[in-house]
């Protein structure tokens, strides 16, 4: 009798578990699937071109654009903050290796012993303060420089981000889907509203690009921040976007590189798994 | 509603002001269009002056709802409707919702297109189109001034 009990009870946890919490990987074939179906006969990378991958005459537009990239003296910044030496003689290789273009790939991912996303930006920001450094301001700027050079040297790479089999890891990705499909702010928005459910509509002139194929050219240089900036730096970092969107909808903004958004991160790179990084992107 | 009246819609607020001035000047050389049309209801309005102020202003007022609600409704810091629905007379509208064509044919309930403003998602709650009174993107009055601006597409 006890057997019999504790196999149904087995048997009832793990088709509940099963039917409430679908694994990362069965969340990424079902995202993968919506998109095949939503653009039938969209080549899955042509995702990664978010917008111009949906309309024609932005495409010309764009790729106009991408003859003469804005964003490339900014990697060129980027390159040289790499190459600087810190005071005390080391430099970002001695934090990331010697190879500037195997950076980009492995991030975001799990830290099991501090139990949290980390984040590119993160880690770059923590090297200048392991060597003496005063760490970037988040958002745009030199960190931004510095990893859209990481960026453009990965192009190519595939994104292939893990979530290991870890309860908090778990939880750190859960926590990133929750905030990507709740609504928030007073527009009452969420970010699946436009970037999936209606992904392909025009909102006014602006084509709202898919979740699927975002991460993959970030940081991005956006003609929208170009025009704000004085110098012409239209480039920024994933938090920074982070902010902007949830301000949009009328959301106070997080911390960037705060839980919340390193949660999402961690969630919304996953959901490029197997695309091509093509940071850092030209957008509107 | 009378075409004379939504003409005259943008001469609401000061309706009763302009009574008082065509009554006072009834021979004025530079009255524009509306208060010759005014100085016209006021040669009447000697015959029966209390009954015509209250009936004109009430069709004035009306004309100036729908008049409101559009300047409202098109406003990207109020109703921003352009953002997602297509309306005769408004440029780069995007396609996310329905164009609003046939108002009353889809809402022959005035009150039911109130709630879909005021909150669409007691209807559907996965909408997309934001609660513009329970979220307080919109006054209550103007939740109604647009109401009556949309109900007349």
């Amino acid at each position: 009798m006890h057997k019999y009990v504790s196999i149904l009870l087995a048997a009832g946890l793990s088709l509940g578990s099963g039917s409430l919490l679908a694994t990362p990987a069965e969340d990424l074939e079902a995202f993968k699937k919506y998109y095949q179906q939503r653009f039938p006969g969209m080549h899955d990378q042509d995702l990664a071109n978010g917008p111009y991958a949906l309309d024609a005459n932005k495409r010309i537009q764009w790729e106009a654009m991408e003859e003469f990239p804005p964003y490339e003296q900014f990697v060129d910044k980027g390159e040289e903050i790499w190459n600087k030496p810190f005071a005390n003689g080391k430099s970002f290789a001695s934090c990331f290796g010697d190879d500037p273009s195997k950076v980009k790939v492995k991030y975001p991912h799990w830290d099991s012993e501090k139990a949290q996303v980390v984040t590119l930006e993160g880690d770059i920001n923590k090297c200048l303060k392991e060597n003496g450094e005063k760490p970037f301001k988040w958002g745009k700027g030199p960190i931004a420089y510095l990893s859209g050079y990481f960026a453009y040297q990965a192009r190519g790479q595939k994104i292939n981000i893990v979530i290991p089999d870890d309860p908090k890891a778990q939880a750190a990705y859960e926590a990133g889907k929750k905030f990507f499909y709740a609504k928030r702010g007073q527009l009452n928005l969420a970010c699946a509203d436009c970037h999936v459910y209606y992904s392909g509509m025009f909102a006014r002139g602006n084509l709202l690009s898919t979740a699927r194929g975002q991460t993959t050219h970030f940081p991005v240089f956006r003609a929208k921040w170009e025009r704000k900036s004085k110098s012409g730096d239209g480039l920024g970092t994933l938090h920074r976007r982070y902010g902007g969107c949830n301000s949009q909808v009328r959301a106070a903004p997080f911390k960037a590189q705060g839980e919340e958004y390193r949660n999402l991160e961690f969630f919304h790179a996953y959901m490029s798994n197997g695309m091509e990084i093509n940071g850092p992107g030209y957008r509107e | 509603m009378t075409p004379q009246s939504e003409k005259n819609n943008g001469d609401q607020v000061l309706a009763g002001f302009e009574f008082q001035v065509t009554i006072t000047f009834p021979k004025e050389y530079h009255m524009n269009q509306s208060y010759r049309k005014l100085a016209g209801v006021v040669a009447i309005a000697t015959v029966s002056a209390g009954l015509l102020f209250t009936s004109s202003a009430a069709i004035a007022a009306e004309g100036s709802a729908v008049e409101q609600g559009k300047k409202i409704a098109f406003d990207r810091k109020k109703g921003n409707c352009l953002t997602c629905h297509q309306i005769e007379g408004g440029t780069l509208t995007g396609n996310i919702a329905p164009p609003l064509v046939a108002m009353q044919a889809r809402f022959p309930d005035k009150a039911k297109l109130r709630m879909q403003i005021w909150d669409s998602t007691a209807a559907n709650p996965h909408s997309i189109m934001p609660p513009f009174g329970k979220h307080k993107i919109l006054t209550d009055k103007e939740v109604d001034l647009v109401t009556e601006y949309v109900h007349s597409l």
